[in-house]
């Protein structure tokens, strides 16, 4: 890891802190990323975190760009020794895979994919090595996904999956990104698997559909009234296949107010997984089923 | 106090200068595209400079007063009319009750601002009334305005007409320069690529809106030849999904740059050269596709000194109209 700073524009500081995603990257940008929110620097407007990365936004006549970034690499050591363990929660997101909705989608933009005779599903088992569809999604489902950053547009998050790096899925995104995505549509581009929290263009292929509504700018859903975002950073997420019936079932109950998320208070520790990733998932897993 | 839409226009917005703070979840400050353009219609009917007007995009909308309303209009060139007869913009006039405002067709820049004495009196969303319809934020019910919403207007402090001198206004080039900072992922583009993207003409592309603005007509960039990182995706202007500056410029499969603009995207997988300097972000407000344009390469010290002579332009204004 080599920690790399830049400006964007005069506004803006930049801190990469892995050219590629790990999730020793994601905790050395979150400690730093938390540092600098604890350090007060005047002028600071807002810290963006990303998987591997962080930006920093200032205004440059409270303080110079040069003291800025100053005093951001300053704070880099502490991050670097910082604890790689935070309390967290896991969540059952439900997903109706082979939905109907992003079928016709990926349909109507086939021109743009790599692969025009295929489904995005069919392509993306294809290149991972699995085959069949099914076996490709037991794969997707199967683990837990940690939630490295939230943007894009309004509160979606990529999500990272919690196993060893030569059993991650990779697929590329589309040669051209759709002009249009489902509400909802559940997929993967690069590494990293998404939630798209509203209707609109995106790149990444698509599997399948949550009923789950993930941002709520009215927060009238009963679970999103306190905040319209669902999603923060460092969720885990553990996705749950249903049919058309549940997907039905859920749908209606998220709009009438009758469901809950199921979710668990865990504590994610890098280390821990490390050494054991099955254990560690399994134990994850326990307590979302203990709920 | 009030006024009805009659005709929306192309696509007409309720702005403010925005709700920073929501970035990191994807939710971009939006307001006002053209700052300067809204900041002084603001203050030609008495504003305090934050309130809410509305933002018109290459065709103005028609209104019709409630009550007799302080009104003055901004941006782009586009001939103002009050029941057919004609008014100066960069001035703020009064609206009589049962009057109508309405606009010819444009003849430069993209968008006009329209104030109201009192300020547009929605209800704000995360501290702000500005429309961001992804996110079905602020405006009226999260969207553009449409015929026959009636849009609520608040207390005004007063009735008393100014005018700009419009000397104060900063005169634009042509071809259009847009000052650059190079950074973010700069490296990524041999040497030859990154002095060809300040040589060539960029033309402003049609897909130009709130979200960003994509230009063409320069030549395909070039990347530094690597094994792409771990998580990034196999194109090399692919990076590791991160976060995006505002006026960062993008360019997916090296093809077309886009600079994001007030209602950008907060993040993804493509690299960004650099960012247009926080003093130029108005500018693309008004620039109208097809228009010819030039990235200008500038330092860190250029930058601020753009930034503080744009600062120095609104003090002087200000007082003018103070």
């Amino acid at each position: 890891m080599k920690t790399r700073y830049s400006f964007g524009g005069d506004e803006h500081v930049y801190v990469e802190v892995d050219e590629e995603m790990s999730l020793e990257a994601f905790f050395v940008a979150l400690s730093l990323r938390n540092a600098v929110a604890e350090a007060n620097i005047p002028g600071v407007t807002e810290i963006c975190p990303a998987n591997a990365s962080f930006e920093v936004r200032f205004n440059p006549d409270v303080i110079s760009p040069d003291e800025m970034m100053a005093r951001i690499k300053e704070l880099e050591h502490k991050a670097e020794a910082g604890e790689k363990r935070l309390d967290t929660r896991i969540v059952e997101v439900p997903v109706y895979f082979q939905d109907p909705w992003t079928h016709e989608t990926l349909m109507r933009f086939r021109e743009r994919h790599q692969d025009p005779e295929a489904s995005d599903l069919e392509y993306a088992a294809r290149i991972n090595g699995y085959d069949s569809v099914e076996a490709f999604i037991e794969a997707y489902h199967s683990q837990p996904w940690f939630v490295s950053m939230v943007g894009f547009v309004a509160g979606l998050p990529f999500l990272y999956q919690l196993v060893e790096r030569e059993k991650q899925i990779e697929v590329p995104k589309y040669l051209r990104p759709r002009t249009d995505t489902p509400k909802h549509t559940v997929g993967i581009g690069g590494c990293f698997g998404c939630i798209y929290s509203v209707r609109g263009a995106g790149g990444y292929q698509m599997f399948g559909i949550t009923p789950m509504t993930i941002f709520d700018p009215t927060q009238t859903v009963s679970y999103l009234q306190d905040f319209m975002v669902f999603f923060k950073p460092g969720d885990i997420v553990k996705w749950k296949p249903i049919d058309r019936a549940e997907f039905d079932r859920i749908e209606a109950a998220v709009k009438d107010g009758t469901y809950t998320p199921r979710i668990a208070e865990v504590t994610f520790d890098l280390e821990a997984f490390n050494a054991d990733m099955a254990g560690t998932n399994a134990k994850l897993m326990e307590a979302l089923n203990g709920v | 106090m009030a006024f009805k839409v009659v005709k929306p226009g192309l696509s007409t917005t309720i702005q403010d200068l925005g709700r920073p703070g929501y970035f990191h979840l994807g939710i971009p400050e939006g307001g006002a595209m053209d700052r300067f353009a809204m900041r002084v219609a603001n203050m030609l009917v008495g504003n305090d400079e934050a309130e809410a007007g509305l933002e018109a995009v290459f065709m103005g909308p028609e209104l019709t007063f409630e009550d007799d309303t302080l009104v003055a209009v901004t941006g782009g060139e586009m001939p103002i009319m009050v029941d057919g007869e004609p008014r100066e913009s960069w001035s703020s006039f009064v609206v009589k009750a049962g009057q109508t405002l309405s606009f010819g067709f444009l003849k430069s820049g993209a968008r006009i601002y329209i104030a109201f004495g009192g300020g547009i009196d929605t209800p704000s969303a995360l501290g702000s009334r500005s429309t961001y319809p992804i996110g079905a934020l602020g405006g009226v019910e999260g969207r553009a305005i449409a015929a026959d919403d009636v849009i609520p207007v608040g207390k005004s402090k007063g009735m008393t007409e100014r005018t700009l001198d419009k000397a104060l206004l900063a005169p634009v080039d042509t071809p259009v320069s847009l000052r650059v900072l190079p950074g973010l992922y700069w490296h990524r583009l041999t040497p030859a690529s990154q002095a060809q993207f300040f040589a060539d003409e960029w033309t402003v592309a049609p897909e130009a809106d709130r979200m960003g603005y994509r230009f063409r007509g320069g030549a395909p960039m070039e990347f530094v030849e690597r094994e792409q990182p771990f998580g990034a995706g196999s194109d090399p202007s692919n990076i590791v999904d991160g976060c995006y500056s505002y006026g960062s410029i993008q360019v997916p499969g090296g093809q077309e740059p886009i600079v994001l603009h007030r209602d950008a995207v907060s993040g993804g997988g493509y690299f960004t050269l650099g960012a247009v300097i926080s003093a130029d972000m108005d500018l693309i407000g008004q620039l109208q596709p097809n228009t010819k344009v030039r990235f200008v390469e500038v330092t860190m010290e250029q930058a601020l000194a753009a930034r503080t002579a744009r600062r120095e332009r609104l003090d002087k204004i200000r007082a003018a109209l103070g």
